[in-house]
């Protein structure tokens, strides 16, 4: 229905908020393999794609369906995929192929309680490192978290944006809570939206160097079949995309690889704070844990607690900086998180003694209640 | 016709890694020539291989070149080929790449039949990592994960992408280039999934440890055993033990993926319609 400012309200699932988005965001390629809870995603993109042009499959594996968005990423289309847990480590080999050959692409994780198969389909937060580390080898990752479903629609067009202009993977990690959960979206009219497109060549085909970079870091890049004849492999390569084993050029390749994220990282790097001013105690979450956070705050002001929160909706690069600031003002930082304690040491690295960092962990399945929270920071 | 193929090659990256009297080349000279008859534009072929010596090919080839990861290379040629269905994807493979990491990749690329044509080099080892035994490697033969003689048996990767659903089905040897071109020729000219695998030695590793000899004796050696498809039906199965039955096997007409899912694109955007 018409809403406020025309835009159009629709009350959405997170998980068909994300397919909304990823349409909107350009996204016309889609390979997955059924996986719960991410499921939704897949079914929406196999009706909505066609209709605008766009291409759907499912793979025979979560393997193929990492492989097949790398490859039609290559073409030039915007290609995304979506998995839990088990189907997110399958991908890893070929994510890494993506960040090391610089192909864009998106990939959804719905986090579920996990290891192995675990408490299907319980939420957890257990995939912070994974999406950081899951693939071997050092190599840059973007990795955004969001807590509602309006911020699954931001983020999925984000995700989108920083993949084509960083030419990176990025993943959007959500929680099972959000991807199913139900709520009030203001979806923009298409001319509204930002959107980003790879950086192309400006120079003939027969100039043109697939892997030399910009003063951002990143390179420009040709379509498949467009007059750019290219090659791509997971081989270390230099400027021409061909293998080399030159220690120069092999270094050259990680630090800037690296530095491609790292000069990006305040355009970014997404947070959302509440009371953080004169707070004393400040909780640090992300994802629905984010959602208690902001809730417990609040119910400890009203009894007097100087207590304030920060929300981080990108989580790799983690912003050190940030938090690091937020350390060196405050009393403690409390860090809560449906895990054994993963966001806690990055907290913990970028606080480097100036501040009390404590952790509460959740690991039954069950989201943190605001409460648990409040009772945390009344503890300490 | 003497097709001139030096125009596919970067022979700025020559001399390629590929052993001494390694049969690889043959094959590659044998695609090649195949793209050379079709006339096919370099833009608009794109190649595509996984990981192993027969995936090194791509990185000599004037075209649009993906070295991907271990097994993977016809999943990504799937992506490529859905999202632009006019170029002419080619896989190079192996047959540790598509035979064992990636077989699964290969029976549903050809249960789809997605347009891709597919050239295994079947050197029956893994070459790369010096010599382990493949799928592909006989029972009884060596190797270096095989010292007392291999346990398992071999695929007969042809009957698999046939009765998978693939549109075109051939299998020839480093000692018939020719006929294996004229094969890859066929492959890249028929709708739908396409397999050629191409029996090629590998002195190094699969020819030492076996006492294959050189590698013109293991040339000769697949000559000698070769048996035309034909020729072989008329024989009892006992009587082709051991030899290379070499042929068109399959030529099939099923629709092909990408042109099917034109058609639901249509139906999708009618209902976008109403």
């Amino acid at each position: 229905m018409p809403g406020h400012n025309g835009r159009d309200l629709r009350l959405l699932q997170g998980n068909e908020c994300c397919a909304e988005a990823a349409i909107l965001a350009g996204c016309r390629f889609f390979a997955g393999y059924p996986i719960t809870p991410s499921t939704e995603i897949a079914e929406l993109l196999s009706e909505k794609l066609p209709q605008v042009g766009g291409k759907f499959i499912q793979m025979e594996d979560e393997i193929a369906s990492m492989a097949a968005v790398i490859g039609a990423s290559l073409t030039g289309a915007k290609s995304m995929t979506a998995t839990s847990g088990p189907g997110f480590s399958l991908k890893q080999e070929n994510i890494g192929f993506a960040s090391f050959t610089e192909v864009p692409c998106v990939i959804v994780n719905v986090q579920r309680t996990g290891p192995s198969t675990g408490l299907p389909t319980a939420p957890a937060q257990a995939d912070l490192m994974q999406a950081r580390w899951g693939t071997h080898g050092d190599h840059p990752i973007v990795a955004l978290y969001p807590s509602t479903v309006p911020e699954v629609f931001d983020l999925t067009i984000k995700a989108f944006n920083i993949a084509e202009q960083l030419r990176v993977p990025v993943i959007l990690l959500m929680d099972e809570v959000v991807g199913h959960m139900r709520e009030k979206v203001a979806i923009p009219h298409q001319s509204e939206i930002e959107i980003v497109s790879r950086p192309q060549p400006d120079v003939p085909p027969e100039e043109y160097l697939p892997y030399a970079a910009g003063p951002d870091g990143v390179p420009p890049m040709a379509p498949f079949g467009t007059g750019y004849r290219w090659h791509v492999t997971g081989l270390y390569h230099d400027e021409t995309g061909f293998p080399t084993t030159a220690a120069p050029k092999v270094d050259r390749l990680m630090k800037r690889l690296y530095s491609k994220i790292e000069s990006a990282a305040d355009e970014i790097t997404f947070t959302s704070d509440e009371f953080l001013d004169d707070a004393d105690t400040v909780v640090v979450a992300c994802g629905i844990t984010a959602r208690s956070a902001r809730r417990s705050v609040r119910l400890a002001r009203e009894k007097g607690i100087r207590a304030g929160m920060v929300q981080l909706k990108t989580i790799w690069p983690f912003p050190y900086d940030l938090v690091g600031d937020i350390a060196g003002r405050v009393d403690r930082i409390i860090v809560p998180e449906m895990n054994m304690g993963q966001l806690i040491g990055e907290v913990e690295r970028a606080a480097k003694g100036r501040c009390e960092v404590v952790g509460y962990s959740r690991v039954d399945g069950e989201p943190i209640a605001p409460a648990e929270i409040v009772a945390k920071i009344e503890e300490v | 016709m003497a097709v001139p193929i030096d125009d596919y090659l970067r022979t700025q990256f020559m001399p390629h890694i590929w052993c001494p009297g390694c049969g690889h080349g043959i094959i590659l000279g044998a695609v090649l020539r195949a793209i050379g008859r079709l006339d096919l534009p370099k833009d608009e072929v794109c190649i595509v291989s996984g990981i192993g010596c027969a995936s090194r090919a791509p990185g000599y080839l004037d075209f649009n070149t993906v070295h991907t990861t271990h097994g993977r290379a016809l999943a990504f040629a799937t992506g490529i080929k859905i999202a632009r269905p006019d170029l002419h994807v080619i896989v190079l493979t192996g047959d540790g790449d598509a035979a064992a990491i990636g077989g699964n990749h290969l029976i549903h690329a050809a249960r789809r039949n997605v347009g891709l044509t597919t050239v295994m080099f079947n050197n029956s080892i893994y070459g790369m990592t010096n010599g382990q035994y493949s799928p592909m490697t006989p029972r009884g033969r060596y190797a270096s994960t095989a010292p007392y003689g291999n346990v398992e048996r071999n695929f007969d990767m042809c009957e698999l992408v046939r009765a998978a659903g693939g549109n075109y089905v051939a299998r020839a040897t480093t000692a018939h280039a020719r006929q294996l071109s004229n094969y890859v020729e066929n492959a890249i000219q028929t709708p739908g999934f396409a397999f050629v695998e191409a029996v090629t030695q590998c002195p190094t590793y699969f020819g030492r440890r076996n006492k294959m000899g050189t590698p013109v004796d293991m040339i000769e050696w697949f000559r000698k055993n070769s048996i035309n498809a034909a020729a072989a039906a008329k024989l009892d199965p006992a009587d082709l033990d051991g030899k290379i039955i070499i042929g068109e096997f399959y030529r099939g007409d099923a629709p092909e993926y990408t042109e099917v899912y034109d058609e639901v694109i249509e139906r999708a955007k009618e209902a976008a319609a109403r």
